[in-house]
């Protein structure tokens, strides 16, 4: 049976059909879910995907993280649900506490868009599995608010415990401290990071490589991973 | 028609970004005499009838659950103004 992979839009969601396209790219069935709900349509996995919802008013993903349907995201999130959030998505999952420590402002005040150098520094979550730990990859990055930022104490249990889920290599493109570009939970079900899998997952329309222009798919092992963990659970 | 306005701050110790940008135009127009800038919210509740302790006990729970985020904010003052 074909997987299906959630996919909630908010309002000033931008990327929740990309999200949807890179589902059905890797091989599963994309379900288009509705913030104001309280229904996740019996989903295998969710995405909460990027964009500015709510103008990124208060703080980003702060009033989203506040919507109806976060309810049955955190009990899902609880139950071990595969949980991926991408730029405001993490944001939104900062925000309700299902990933520790928060994001600022970039340090240097500017919006940034560029193809992003990052090193897997976790590769045994739910979505990150089909990558290997240390591996660098290339996808987007376009966000105004991605500095990470945590305590000392967070800081120190995060790297601890092995949380970091990506970290950005080269450029420190927003200020996160210790390059933190994305974390996961302890579980390891519910990822978060700034950068835009969705957006590097079919040749001619992702990151330029050195073999051809836009030619970077380094974004689809985040769906086929989270995928292969659906198949394993149910095995 | 009382009002409780909540003021909320960046922790002293994180960046802020915004600040920063300010003071350093401060700098560039020739400003002196401020070792730096910090920008907050100010948070301004219309009552809709008296303010009375559960109301207050109301606003502080959501001063520090929805209003900030104690990961990167403190909330600095509550205070009920007429």
């Amino acid at each position: 049976m074909t997987a299906r992979v959630g996919v909630i839009t908010f309002p000033g969601s931008l990327d929740d059909r990309d999200a949807q396209r890179a589902i059905r790219i890797a091989g599963a069935e994309p379900v288009a879910l509705w913030h104001g709900d309280h229904d996740l349509k019996g989903v295998d996995a969710l995405v909460l995907p990027g964009g500015f919802s709510y103008g990124d008013y208060l703080r980003a993903g702060a009033i989203a993280a506040l919507a109806p349907i976060m309810a049955e995201v955190k009990d899902a999130a609880a139950k071990g649900m595969p949980i991926l959030g991408i730029c405001n998505g993490f944001q939104m999952l900062v925000e309700a506490h299902l990933l520790p420590g928060g994001l600022i402002r970039n340090a240097h005040q500017q919006f940034i868009c560029r193809d992003q150098r990052l090193r897997v520094e976790n590769a045994s979550t739910a979505w990150t599995s089909d990558f290997t730990e240390g591996q660098e990859i290339v996808i987007p990055l376009k966000n105004g608010d991605g500095g990470y930022i945590a305590d000392a104490e967070t800081r120190a249990r995060i790297e601890g415990e092995g949380l970091v889920a990506f970290r950005y290599v080269g450029v420190n493109p927003n200020g996160s401290v210790d390059d933190i570009a994305g974390l996961t939970n302890e579980r390891g079900n519910v990822v978060g990071l700034m950068p835009h899998p969705e957006h590097a997952v079919e040749p001619g329309f992702g990151p330029d490589t050195a073999a051809a222009m836009r030619s970077g798919v380094d974004g689809l092992s985040f769906f086929t991973s989270a995928l292969a963990s659906l198949v394993g659970a149910s095995a | 028609m009382p009002t409780i306005v909540v003021d909320v701050m960046p922790k002293a110790e994180l960046l802020d970004p915004q600040g920063k940008a300010v003071a350093g135009a401060l700098d560039r127009i020739g400003v002196t005499g401020f070792s730096g800038v910090r920008i907050g919210k100010r948070f301004e509740l219309a009552v809709d009838g008296e303010v009375d302790e559960a109301l207050l006990e109301t606003v502080r729970k959501l001063a520090d659950d929805v209003l900030s985020n104690s990961v990167i904010e403190d909330v600095v003052g509550i205070e009920v103004v007429e």
